[in-house]
């Protein structure tokens, strides 16, 4: 089986956020950067399915050069090779259009990546990439099976869960619990470093949103503290003063 | 031109945050000088779609057909650029949830629009077409502008409050043609659990977390929850333990909330809980560590033992009725 792993490159999700360059930029001093943890959730799958049935696993990132850190990462955790696709990865559309471009000529069984990235929660990326591939897509996938062709699937939604069949090939956002991550041994660090590492320009693809700026939230005022001898002063307040009751 | 809004339900009844993109499209209209239509996929009462008016539509698209009883991404997204087609909708409302991002991304290629999820607001028209987007699990906001003639937007539940007022809508039925093609997942089992409050569609939340010690306290969770009509919720240790079902995990990588009311019993508020929770109107901590995290991010707060404070508060919550 051939598997295509699609990983962002995010900001750890301990990281305090901030922008620099009159809000346009991410301020990434201090920051470490990590597989998006969807998408670790989904390259862990790849190799679990790789090692039961054979075939390959390749991780795809669309990050600048900076991404390299994490590409290895993926590949210290099993994954066969990487591509880069060397661009800013500004928003779904685009990062989908270059999945696909690279989709197109490959024919993989299966595309996984995460539920969404944590960076901009957007969610998009499956489902453009199934429809721009004319291809089946489920999100979010907690569960994932191939027999004869066909991948079985628990999909969550609210409130449960179903069970959901397709033919290959398939797009699948993936979450917990579908598998646990891997933790790289020596190994696998030490083979990453030579394993190859294609890096590929961007196809053209015309904009149709444009980022302007960010903002951060409004401070949180004082929590206000209550007694715990007299917890029920809490429905006066929620009730009065909040106003949420 | 119109702006179209997808209307979801759950059990039988249209979801609040469905009414509440329905009170979206329906403002947006109003600055445009339009009308919002209302496309509802499914079997509903009478009374369930005529209440789409009284929330500022003024016109129903109602879709039957047994073969999307199921919100399955290929078919729904089809019926819906079919709606849009049919009522020149330049503009799409969805209520952002994980099926709709699978529905929204295929409607927007297949209309070519562009498209922003997880609006917080109204878009501002005064040059172009700009909207808020939450990023960064609720940690900081993105502004967006929408150059393509077509958009589809989704927006984040509770973002927008669902008025409801005294107009009415007129009702159509819609049976659009659908392809064999669109229907490549098959849903073999649905597994629910019913008459519990949807987690993601609640007002107010109750969550536990590793405080509680156990699966077998529960109750209090439970009982709070009931008191108030509220949802259950746990943190991420408390899912992984097998204490609670999965889909009751909030935080970065479980299912992130918006409710009016979130209270917190025996949560420490690790960055990655406070991810899901954050844009929650008003916070309430319960936690015996005066130093536990999450009183920073809280409104309210008591520090003191959950198997003490829970039950007065549990009694308090029922005398409110």
């Amino acid at each position: 089986m051939k598997i295509l792993v699609c990983i962002s490159n995010v900001p750890d999700t301990t990281s305090k956020i901030s922008f620099t360059d009159n809000n346009t930029k991410l301020n990434t001093s201090g920051i470490q950067f990590i597989i998006g943890p969807y998408d670790e959730y989904a390259l862990s799958r790849a190799i679990e399915l790789k090692e039961a049935a054979g075939g390959t696993v390749t991780v795809l990132n669309v990050g600048e050069a900076d991404t390299e850190p994490t590409i290895r990462k993926a590949l210290a955790i099993g994954a066969d090779d990487a591509i880069r696709v060397n661009a800013f990865p500004k928003d779904a559309f685009y990062v989908a259009s270059q999945i696909a471009a690279i989709a197109k000529s490959e024919n993989y069984d299966l595309i996984l990546m995460g539920r969404e990235s944590i960076d901009y929660n957007s969610g998009l990326v499956h489902g453009l990439v199934g429809e721009l591939l004319g291809i089946p897509s489920v999100s979010p996938v907690m569960k994932l099976d191939v027999e004869g062709g066909k991948a079985v699937m628990s999909r969550e939604i609210e409130g449960g869960k179903e069970i959901v069949e397709a033919s290959l090939p398939l797009v699948a956002g993936c979450q917990e619990p579908i598998a646990e991550w891997k933790i790289p041994n020596m190994r696998g660090i030490m083979s990453a470093r030579t394993k190859p590492l294609k890096v590929v320009e961007p196809a053209s693809v015309t904009d149709n949103i444009k980022l302007l700026n960010y903002e951060l939230p409004a401070p949180k005022g004082a929590c206000k503290m209550i007694d715990a001898s007299t917890p029920e002063k809490l429905f006066d307040l929620l009730k009065n003063e909040a106003k949420v009751l | 031109m119109s702006v179209l809004v997808f209307v979801e339900g759950a059990g039988g009844e249209i979801k609040k945050s469905s009414l509440e993109a329905v009170g979206y499209a329906s403002a947006l209209a109003k600055k445009i000088n339009t009308q919002a239509v209302a496309l509802v996929i499914g079997n509903y009462s009478d009374d369930q779609i005529n209440s789409l008016g009284k929330f500022g539509a003024s016109k129903v698209l109602s879709c039957k057909n047994d073969k999307l009883s199921q919100p399955l991404p290929m078919p729904y997204a089809s019926v819906i650029a079919e709606a849009a087609k049919k009522e020149n909708a330049d503009t799409i409302i969805l209520s952002r949830s994980s099926v709709v991002d699978a529905i929204a991304s295929r409607l927007a290629l297949k209309l070519g629009a562009g498209i922003v999820t997880n609006v917080v607001d109204l878009p501002d028209l005064s040059s172009g077409f700009k909207v808020k987007k939450s990023i960064y699990t609720g940690k900081a906001f993105a502004f967006y502008d929408l150059t393509s003639p077509k958009k589809v937007i989704t927006i984040s539940k509770n973002a927008f409050s669902a008025i409801e007022g005294s107009g009415s809508a007129t009702v159509e039925a819609f049976d659009p043609q659908l392809a064999d093609s669109d229907f490549k997942v098959q849903i073999k089992e649905t597994q629910k659990a019913t008459g519990d409050v949807l987690l993601t569609e609640a007002d107010i939340v109750v969550s536990g977390g590793r405080g509680l010690k156990g699966p077998e306290n529960w109750n209090l969770v439970i009982d709070l929850a009931k008191a108030l009509g509220a949802a259950t919720g746990c943190s991420k240790p408390v899912s992984d333990l097998d204490w609670r079902p999965h889909h009751e995990h909030v935080g970065q990588t479980g299912v992130k909330v918006s409710p009016n009311l979130y209270i917190a019993l025996g949560i420490s508020g690790a960055i990655q809980h406070l991810a899901g929770v954050n844009s929650s109107k008003v916070i309430v901590v319960v936690n015996k560590d005066p130093e536990a995290p999450f009183f920073k991010a809280a409104d309210y707060g008591i520090v003191g033992d959950v198997f003490e404070v829970v039950p007065k508060l549990i009694e308090a919550a029922k005398a409110l009725k």
